[in-house]
């Protein structure tokens, strides 16, 4: 793939972001209440209220930082504000987040109450916030982007066009040096030997089988049926897909003809080098699109079939379908139709290209249908029960 | 027109691309092979779903993507909707 530029923000470590967020990110669940005041009375800030952040332990605990830490240092945020009740874990986040280089400054609320650390929380948001306003985009590369991957709603046109776009232009990026990365990991099952093939070498092979067999031992442990009516979802059935194993086929379409996979992150761990990785993710589209945001990547492909709406506050996400009903029906959430496919109006390779021209476009600022929307899903994943 | 696709010259399902009726002569394309293929179907079936492109017994393997993707656990012919009342996982079962 030729050089493709693009204007984005070039961050203090010089990774490149597409957003420019100023966040005010809550420790735990009771902090909610003052980042949400605090981002409605500073514009242009965004509060990411969340369910946990007390009394996880152990490696769920371990998970959880990586969570918050990563999500503050996503090169689509410019600075952070994180609230949280007491002062030890707030300042763990915040000497987390500082590594990038970027503003981040930490207030608890015990022994002073939500209206005081409101107030002072406020005085530093709208610092940040005139700071960041200021920032200016530079000409960057799109082959500087880490790019991650999931579809969802998925039905059979799914495997038939826009995962196979997503592979194609997977195989364009990761061939120019770019970053992506895949996860899923119960989704792949009955097509998990594919997957294992397309390791780089023999010991990220077993890493991904000793994950994959870990996710298929939890699903053996706590299942009571045969899951036929969450995975595949309702709306897979509705959609013509029949089984998980029919279901994985499409998703694999996603990883591209050509591409390896260099290594297997964690939930939340960052890529270390370019090239496609594999993150042990659950399925669920707001959980896993999280874990990326957290994991560092700055623009999400989202191929659905049957009109899966989900969006990121930090990472925009970009939808495409190869459903011509869903494309009709549910115009406003698509943001590229490759329908024509279906018909052999439109080539893969035509369809990849015009994906990574939207790619651009999205880096330079144009607003995904989910991020016009408000889609803004903040979930994290928790591994366990808290203490 | 087409109205079916076929990922893999071994398939024995088809893929609706449009909505088909019942009875309908359908032409359709192997993605694989690039082979033009004729069908009839037997049952209506929607945009999506999958026909089968020979008769099934009970216990046989269905193939999409030159892969097993399920046991037949209802007999189908050839024309027939194959879905989750004829077709169960073999892997989570």
């Amino acid at each position: 793939m030729a050089k493709h530029k693009i204007f984005a923000f070039r961050r203090e470590n010089g990774r490149v972001g597409v957003r420019n967020h100023v966040i005010i990110l809550p420790v735990d669940d009771i902090s909610n209440a003052a980042c949400e005041a605090v981002a409605s009375h500073i514009k242009g800030t965004l509060a990411l209220p969340h369910a946990y952040g007390r009394l996880q332990f152990g490696e769920d605990l371990d998970l959880f930082f990586r969570t918050m830490i990563g999500t503050g240092s996503n090169p689509n945020v410019a600075a952070v504000v994180v609230i949280g009740i007491e002062a030890g874990w707030t300042q763990r986040i915040v000497d987390g987040i500082a590594k990038t280089g970027k503003p981040v400054a930490g207030f608890s609320i015990e022994g002073k109450g939500d209206i005081r650390t409101i107030a002072e929380a406020s005085y530093k948001a709208k610092e940040f916030v005139q700071w960041a306003a200021e920032l200016q985009r530079t000409e960057c590369d799109l082959s500087e982007l880490y790019i991650s991957v999931k579809c969802g709603e998925s039905d059979t046109t799914t495997g038939l066009a826009s995962c196979p776009t997503v592979g194609n232009v997977l195989d364009k990026h990761c061939a120019a040096g770019g970053i992506a990365s895949f996860g899923e990991t119960t989704e792949l099952t009955g097509a998990e030997h594919i997957v294992a093939a397309k390791a780089a070498n023999e010991a990220v092979r077993k890493e991904f089988m000793a994950a994959f067999d870990d996710y298929t031992k939890l699903v053996f442990s706590q299942k009571k049926d045969d899951l036929s009516e969450s995975q595949p979802t309702k709306g897979n059935i509705a959609g013509g897909l029949t089984t998980i194993e029919e279901k994985a086929f499409g998703n694999v379409e996603k990883l591209g003809k050509r591409t390896k996979f260099v290594g297997c992150l964690q939930p939340a761990a960052a890529p270390t080098g370019a090239g496609m990785w594999f993150m042990d993710t659950s399925s669920a589209a707001a959980e896993a699109v999280t874990l990326w945001a957290a994991s560092g990547a700055v623009v999400h492909l989202f191929p659905t079939g049957q009109g899966n709406i989900i969006g990121n506050p930090i990472e925009p996400v970009i939808k495409l379908s190869g459903n011509p009903k869903t494309v009709a029906t549910m115009k406003e959430h698509i943001d590229l139709d490759v329908s024509p496919i279906l018909q052999g109006e439109m080539t893969l390779d035509q369809a990849g290209d015009a994906l990574i021209e939207l790619i651009a476009r999205t880096a330079n600022g144009r607003l995904t249908s989910a991020e016009a929307l408000g889609h803004r899903e903040y979930v994290l994943t928790k591994l366990y029960r808290s203490a | 027109m087409i109205q079916f696709l076929v990922h893999d010259a071994v398939d024995d399902v088809g893929v609706a691309v449009v909505d088909i009726d019942a009875g309908s002569d359908c032409s359709g394309r192997n993605l694989t092979t690039n082979e033009s293929l004729k069908a009839k179907t037997i049952e209506k079936i929607p945009l999506g779903h999958k026909f089968a492109l020979r008769d099934f017994a009970v216990g046989d393997s269905v193939t999409k993507y030159g892969s097993v993707i399920g046991r037949v656990v209802q007999p189908i012919k050839a024309g027939q909707h194959v879905h989750v009342h004829n077709v169960k996982t073999k892997r989570w079962a």
